[in-house]
């Protein structure tokens, strides 16, 4: 239990200062779904930092693949239930603007009034399909 | 250095969702889920990013007239409320809720190879295609 509570911490002090990073050395809001749909067409002129970025996150991830599996969780959902679910996230960070790093991080933190009501209206649509999936 | 910078930066973040618990779903909707048996440590991740961020993002600010790499910096500016923000956010929670996946945890799984997490990743770029083919109808 301990544990768990120093490494979400420590996870979150670390996001927070790759945060800091690409505020300082790109004077840009580390919001992952932006960051991602700009990539999309139509792409826009500067897409080398952005493709640079999510390679490294996809990085982390590949490491953390091969030498620490058990870092990277197991699904709890169904195939059809991840696939709506990724629908749904794709769907609505672009409609809505962001999601937990840009809105949740960034955002809260610069005492964003958009994206304050952004938290706190994923949050309550997050824990109402977590318990309502999660009896079913 | 702009493009070898953000890499850098993309690996930490992605070190620190590992670390954090925000890439395993099972403590996501554990966390969601706020009935018997709650785990609210994931309220820390927000709460350790922000300790960083709040005071730091400030003191660039202040202190810098451009990032490091550009001539201005890149910051939203709007402040309006609009049904757009609200449905949009309202649809990504219902999306975290079901998979307990948000967009970079998600970049992560399927990065380490798990399916779950690229059948998650090709929905959620569909889902941002959709989105912009929705806007622009």
């Amino acid at each position: 239990m301990a544990s768990s509570w120093i490494s979400a911490l420590g996870g979150g002090a670390l996001i927070g200062a790759a945060a800091v990073l690409l505020l300082l050395t790109h004077g840009r809001i580390a919001g992952i779904s932006g960051v991602i749909g700009s990539l999309l067409p139509p792409v826009p002129s500067d897409r080398g930092w952005r493709v640079a970025f999510v390679g490294g996150l996809a990085l982390a991830g590949a490491l953390a693949g091969a030498f620490a599996p058990a870092a990277v969780g197991a699904s709890v959902r169904s195939s059809t239930a991840v696939v709506i679910a990724g629908l749904l996230v794709g769907f609505g960070t672009r409609h809505g603007s962001g999601c937990t790093s840009g809105h949740g991080v960034c955002g809260v933190s610069r005492l964003s009034v958009r994206s304050l009501v952004a938290v706190a209206t994923f949050m309550t649509t997050g824990a109402a399909t977590a318990m309502i999936a999660g009896a079913s | 250095m702009s493009v070898a910078l953000a890499g850098v930066i993309g690996v930490a973040l992605g070190a620190g969702l590992l670390l954090s618990g925000m890439t395993a779903p099972a403590k996501v909707i554990g966390f969601l889920d706020v009935r018997g048996g709650w785990d609210p440590s994931l309220g820390l991740v927000m709460a350790g990013a922000i300790a960083v961020y709040a005071p730091l993002a400030r003191w660039i600010q202040r202190a810098r007239k451009a990032p490091w790499t550009d001539v201005a910096f890149h910051l939203p500016t709007r402040r309006d409320l609009d049904g757009k923000l609200v449905v949009g956010a309202a649809i990504f929670g219902v999306g975290w809720g079901l998979g307990g996946l948000c967009p970079g945890p998600g970049v992560v799984a399927a990065a380490a190879g798990r399916e779950t997490g690229l059948l998650f990743v090709a929905a959620m770029l569909v889902g941002m295609l959709a989105q912009h083919g929705w806007v622009r109808r």
